[in-house]
């Protein structure tokens, strides 16, 4: 079992994101995705520093890939698009069918927003160049089971296994709206919230985070204590969401977790105090995911 | 401008026809469509007369099978396409890749269209679904300005569709996890969003209370208007602050865009609201329809009418209407 790191869904300042990448260099995780799947508009990092971090993270002994936006609109992102896509450094893990028209032909990861949730549509990505497969947040085990069981040749299967769950995107800008801006003059509001803005329930419950456009679970998703059930059903690699706290605890964790070092349950514990707002299985067990 | 309208049984479907929609889209009674409800949709005897009474009127007749086909009930979803193969549909609209290889590899001569669920944005995605599968027309999500519509256009191989009206999906469609997030039903996989089973109403003291999956998602005072509680469209709390965090409760309305969809080059106008009744469809298709017509006495005499505006204001989910996307500063 590898170790993946997605792409860090929140907007940080341009050292926070080189001084994090520093500490996943000496980290074991042995995948890293770069680059902004969120907001075009968080430009601290532009495409030439993604490359520049992918070559040091590679120096280091990393595979890295390149990931693109989930929702890509205007012509403006298309071109950074394809120019992503046109680069031959490294892999790019597509987040839109737009990215994948621009791969096909050649190997590809195909991400978590790319609606996969049959073997057919698998099949006809890894046709066009598809290596790895990460499962849309709400595959459960037994759907996943049934993928590994007709998976197509050399297709890896990624699930994320640790942290917040991307849930929606949308053209409006609910970071922005929550200050009664509109997205096009947002002050680059999400720079403030480097762990995006809690969303509360009437009733005072921790329920949603809003990350610019995107909207994300407030609990955590973590598999860790599921790892022997991760493996039975064919995955090859887990993938672990950045957050600002904790990141090389939660990597070490899994990584002790998968030597066998550390049991689950003991490693679940070691990381249970960085979760703030609760644990959210309940996807993997085929339910609400917020179970 | 083509002019889609939805119907969810035979009655809609004629109310839709009489009131002057050029096609009609429909789904069949499970989860191979995005509007799984009970009581909702066409068995097989209902669909040929469906057929046959647009055939009669020289209408035309989509079938939506455009939820997610999963592992282990891949077989309904290809039935699904055999069936309305079979029937001699005008279109299918799908959104999985898997269900749409299968349905132009065995049905090559079968008009497809990508569904909103497919959520093509963008010009280089709807390249990939037209050279793939050989689509024919794509229906855009609602997340895209009139300027970004247009540029789509201008680069699209295919016709574009877009909502002229209806219920608003303030999230991109096909990628929205919050239902099932909530309730384990999504729109993907179950063809629903914010399912009945998952809503409940509790009035105290305080108002009336709604819930989703136990989640409270609104508290109406009693001098509010109630409303079903949609995920996207209740109030919360952020930073203090109480109030529709995503979206007010709201209808998509584009009347008075339409000249500037016409130039843009839209294809088709499509209403939302297969759940809905027949007197609400035939009520919106006939005020559309007045409003294309009069579009073709020519874009510079178009007016947005009043009793149009009223017409849909009254039927309209809340009671107010929006441009959504559309309009640059909603976003």
């Amino acid at each position: 079992m590898k170790l993946s790191i997605a792409p860090i869904p929140y907007f940080w300042p341009r050292q926070v994101v080189f001084d994090f990448y520093e500490r996943i260099a000496e980290s074991p995780a042995e995948i890293v995705y770069l680059g902004e799947t969120v907001c075009a508009k968080r430009r601290e990092l532009k495409l030439d520093d993604w490359l520049a971090l992918g070559r040091m993270l590679q120096s280091a002994g990393k595979e890295v890939a390149l990931s693109t936006l989930a929702l890509v609109q205007a012509r403006s992102e298309l071109a950074t698009l394809k120019r992503i896509c046109e680069q031959d450094e490294f892999r790019v893990e597509a987040n839109d069918m737009g990215a994948v028209h621009h791969l096909q032909g050649s190997p590809f990861c195909a991400g978590p927003s790319i609606n996969v949730y049959n073997p057919w549509a698998l099949n006809k990505l890894a046709e066009l160049g598809m290596t790895r497969w990460v499962a849309p947040v709400e595959f459960s085990s037994a759907m996943l089971t049934r993928m590994d069981s007709r998976r197509p040749e050399n297709v890896e299967f990624e699930l994320t296994a640790f942290g917040r769950l991307p849930l929606a995107h949308s053209a409006r800008c609910f970071t922005a709206r929550s200050h009664n801006l509109q997205k096009d003059d947002c002050d680059l509001k999400c720079l403030d919230y480097p762990n995006g803005l809690l969303l509360h329930t009437g009733e005072n419950e921790e329920f949603l985070i809003l990350n610019g456009v995107q909207t994300l679970s407030a609990g955590h998703c973590n598999l860790i204590q599921e790892y022997a059930d991760t493996r039975a059903a064919g995955v090859d690699i887990l993938r672990l969401v950045p957050q600002v706290h904790g990141m090389q605890q939660i990597i070490a964790a899994f990584d002790q977790c998968r030597n066998g070092i550390t049991r689950p349950e003991a490693a679940g514990e070691a990381i249970q105090a960085l979760i703030p707002n609760g644990m959210n299985n309940g996807y993997w067990h085929g339910e609400a995911g917020m179970n | 401008m083509e002019l889609v309208c939805p119907a969810g049984s035979l009655p809609t479907l004629k109310a839709a026809i009489d009131n002057g929609a050029d096609a009609v889209y429909i789904g069949f009674q499970d989860n191979t469509n995005a509007r799984h409800f009970a009581g909702l949709n066409f068995s097989q005897p209902q669909i040929e007369q469906a057929i046959a009474y647009a055939r009669q009127h020289g209408r035309r007749v989509f079938i939506a099978i455009n939820t997610y086909a999963q592992p282990d009930n891949w077989q309904r979803w290809q039935e699904a396409v055999d069936r309305a193969a079979q029937l001699g549909v005008d279109a299918l609209i799908i959104a999985d890749m898997g269900v749409l290889d299968y349905a132009s590899s065995r049905w090559p001569d079968l008009r497809l269209h990508l569904s909103v669920q497919g959520s093509a944005t963008n010009p280089a995605a709807i390249r990939f679904y037209h050279e793939q599968f050989g689509i024919q027309r794509v229906v855009l999500p609602r997340v895209l300005s009139l300027k970004q519509v247009e540029a789509v256009i201008e680069e699209s191989p295919i016709g574009i569709e877009v909502f002229g009206f209806g219920s608003l999906c303030v999230m991109v469609e096909g990628r929205c996890f919050l239902s099932s997030y909530v309730t384990g039903q999504s729109p993907n996989t179950c063809g629903v969003c914010s399912p009945a089973q998952a809503v409940s109403w509790h009035e105290s003291a305080d108002g009336l209370t709604t819930r989703l999956g136990g989640v409270m998602i609104d508290r109406f005072a009693p001098h509010e208007q109630t409303g079903y509680p949609t995920l996207c469209k209740g109030r919360f709390t952020v930073a203090g602050n109480h109030y529709h965090a995503f979206e007010e409760p709201t209808s998509l309305n584009t009347l008075a865009l339409l000249p500037q969809l016409q130039s843009a080059g839209v294809k088709a106008i499509k209403i939302e609201g297969r759940q809905r009744s027949p007197a609400y469809v035939a009520q919106v298709t006939r005020v559309w329809r007045e409003a294309i017509d009069s579009l073709q006495q020519g874009s510079n005499q178009y007016r947005v009418q009043a009793h149009w505006q009223e017409t849909l204001g009254r039927v309209a989910e809340g009671v107010q209407t929006t441009l959504g996307a559309f309009h640059r500063p909603w976003q």
